[in-house]
């Protein structure tokens, strides 16, 4: 940065935004993690008085099959989202100026229909009496009695294309500043276009990889929509069942509870990936 | 073996461009050669083909007799020094250096000694472990010099090595490249568009020009004897007249009739005719100034004009003379000896001469 802001003007400069994250973020998580030590009472508000009741509710056992589900389709998108965003975000920082712009038109174009249309556009098509369906059974490719929807992997064929924009835009970013020059070197030096490509290119944008994996990682451990809609009954997510004790169970403390334990387990992952930059940081300088 | 590197009429156009156009070339083993020209003229291109990074349209490429043309950078006996160096920014400087022995899946023991050796070879041992971007501009060149050697290529190819350093590196490095040259016996391959790199650095130069080659000769020789204007303006400075052939005389003398300039003799190398219209070329160093008119002689050619203009460069001084419609640059050194120690003032009234054999007959530019 060649102009220095005085530290009293770069605070003013960042008063808004810490004023934003204060009030819609900081406050609303500390009054959901308060939320968790009130007792509920029968209407589904909050009863008085403080109480540590829900915190051992939540220890239920029936919990860890859910909580790991979570985390291996969070992870398992995360690492399908990263394999095919990397070779997308590899040809549009290579390919020119116009097509660039096409491609990345193309890539955040599902963002102009609604969210939950799309999911329901999924249903349907994977519905047994649906278009997809019948073309692969046609084809031979899937068995007459095959039911493409309501199970683990509808979920996570419908997470992997809801998070992959956001797997492609970090990564592109980190690509477009990216030295294909090393390319050639690398090719020079004896590798081959793959090797070219796994061992030049992929360490080259590895912190576009770590914010597309952060990004997708996160947005996945709070998904309900998705395995609601998609998925089976036993596909169930934490977010589901965070939704659950909400709007069915209305019991706001034990959902306050199931939230706040899933924030802190996104938010220290997170700390330790900026600390660890942080440190490539100092690393590299 | 004379012909180690083959350039066998090779073209390549980017759309309408004809970026190298039917070039051929041979260098011989170990030597240093530049290829030399302005931006533009074809010898990054030129280059890049070499490495395999572009497909020529048309020609060959060979290696030590083998065709190299159709081959991919990665199975090529050549490697490249980057004008940016392209060291790998993750990589410690060891790591970048034993890339290439990596890929070509070497021994781990023979990775260790090879990479140590060449740490020695450029001076960088006590850096091995640091990453590129706390090293010096010259001490990444070094890195990219040991990155490329460390493979054992047949050809060294080395985009603008210089370019990147500032004026004193670069003296520098230039004795530590011809070092390296005599070290390590590789054939080099530099591509400039700097006259004074290419001529300390090479055996013989290649200057070109709009994708053609001018001309092929050791540095001596393109300086003494460019055989085009293009070649002697764009190695140092000239002096140009266009004159008419009036007399031809033996061992390629000619006389030739410049108007404002009488008819200075000068030394062709090419056939002459009889009213042929012939371009000139004198070197600033070569014209003598003098105050009172040279003997005259058969072999001197002298005329008279007006100090336009001077600047004084320390080791020498030069001068813009007005000869009628001519302005001609000459360049004295001070000493005692030289130029019958005159110090002429702007608007003095002097004397160039020179010798029939520093004039030389050039081809007109255009011309084949």
């Amino acid at each position: 940065m060649s102009t220095r802001l005085r530290p009293a003007r770069q605070w003013l400069i960042t008063l808004p935004s810490l004023a934003w994250l204060g009030v819609f973020f900081v406050i609303p998580a500390f009054l959901v993690i308060l939320t968790a030590f009130r007792p509920a009472d029968l209407q589904g508000g909050v009863g008085p008085g403080w109480t540590l009741t829900t915190l051992k509710e939540v220890q239920d056992p029936a919990y860890l099959p859910i909580l790991w589900r979570t985390f291996w389709l969070s992870g398992a998108t995360t690492l399908i989202c990263l394999a095919l965003a990397l070779p997308v975000a590899f040809q549009m920082a290579r390919s020119g100026q116009r097509m660039r712009q096409v491609l990345l038109l193309l890539v955040v174009i599902p963002f102009l229909s609604n969210f939950l249309i799309r999911i329901f556009a999924w249903k349907s098509l994977l519905h047994p009496e649906g278009p997809l369906t019948k073309l692969l059974i046609a084809l031979h490719l899937i068995p007459e009695n095959a039911v493409l929807l309501n199970h683990a992997g509808t979920v996570l064929l419908v997470l992997v294309y809801t998070q992959l924009p956001f797997a492609i835009l970090p990564l592109y970013a980190a690509a477009e500043k990216f030295d294909f020059g090393l390319l050639d070197a690398a090719r020079d030096l004896g590798a081959g276009p793959l090797s070219a490509f796994s061992k030049v290119f992929v360490p080259g944008v590895r912190r576009g990889i770590l914010s597309a994996a952060v990004m997708v990682f996160v947005c996945c451990l709070g998904q309900y929509v998705i395995p609601q809609m998609v998925g089976g009954t036993g596909d169930e997510m934490l977010g589901s069942k965070i939704a659950q004790r909400v709007f069915s169970d209305r019991n706001l403390p034990h959902a306050s509870a199931l939230a706040g334990g899933l924030m802190l387990a996104v938010l220290l992952p997170m700390l330790v990936v900026v600390l660890w930059q942080q440190f490539g940081r100092k690393e590299a300088e | 073996m004379d012909d180690f590197l083959v350039i066998d009429h090779v073209s390549k156009t980017f759309g309408a461009q004809r970026a190298v156009d039917d070039v051929s070339l041979t260098v011989a083993q170990g030597e240093a050669f530049s290829l030399l020209g302005p931006s533009g003229c074809g010898k990054t291109t030129l280059l890049r083909m070499i490495a395999g990074f572009e497909r020529p349209d048309r020609g060959r490429i060979l290696v030590g007799g083998k065709d190299i043309t159709a081959l991919p950078p990665e199975l090529r006996p050549v490697n490249t020094v980057f004008q940016n160096y392209a060291l790998f920014p993750h990589l410690s400087v060891w790591e970048n250096i034993a890339f290439g022995l990596r890929m070509s899946r070497r021994p781990r023991e023979e990775i260790r000694s090879g990479v140590d050796r060449m740490l020695e070879l450029v001076r960088l041992s006590e850096h091995a472990r640091k990453r590129p971007s706390q090293l010096s501009g010259g001490q990444r060149q070094r890195v990219a010099i040991a990155r490329a050697l460390v493979n054992r290529p047949q050809v060294l190819l080395l985009d603008e090595p210089l370019a990147a350093l500032d004026l004193k590196l670069r003296q520098h490095m230039l004795m530590e490249l011809n070092t390296l040259h005599e070290q390590v016996g590789t054939t080099f391959i530099y591509v400039t568009h700097d006259q004074g790199e290419a001529m300390s650095l090479s055996d013989r130069i290649a200057v070109m020009n709009a994708g053609k080659v001018e001309q092929v000769d050791t540095p001596e020789h393109l300086y003494e004897t460019p055989s085009s204007s293009f070649v002697a303006s764009f190695i140092g400075d000239a002096n140009f007249f266009t004159g008419v052939a009036v007399e031809l005389q033996h061992e390629g003398y000619v006389r030739v009739q410049v108007e404002g300039l009488g008819s200075p003799l000068v030394l062709s190398h090419g056939t002459v005719v009889p009213n042929q219209t012939l371009r000139l070329m004198v070197r600033p160093e070569k014209i003598s100034l003098t105050l009172s008119r040279p003997p005259s002689g058969e072999r001197v050619n002298a005329f008279r004009g007006v100090v336009e203009d001077m600047a004084y460069f320390g080791s020498h001084t030069r001068y813009r003379i007005r000869a009628g419609e001519h302005s001609i640059l000459a360049q004295l050194q001070r000493s005692r000896f030289s130029g019958g120690g005159i110090d002429p003032a702007r608007g003095a009234e002097v004397w160039m001469s020179f010798h029939p054999d520093e004039g030389r007959v050039v081809r007109l530019e255009g011309d084949a």
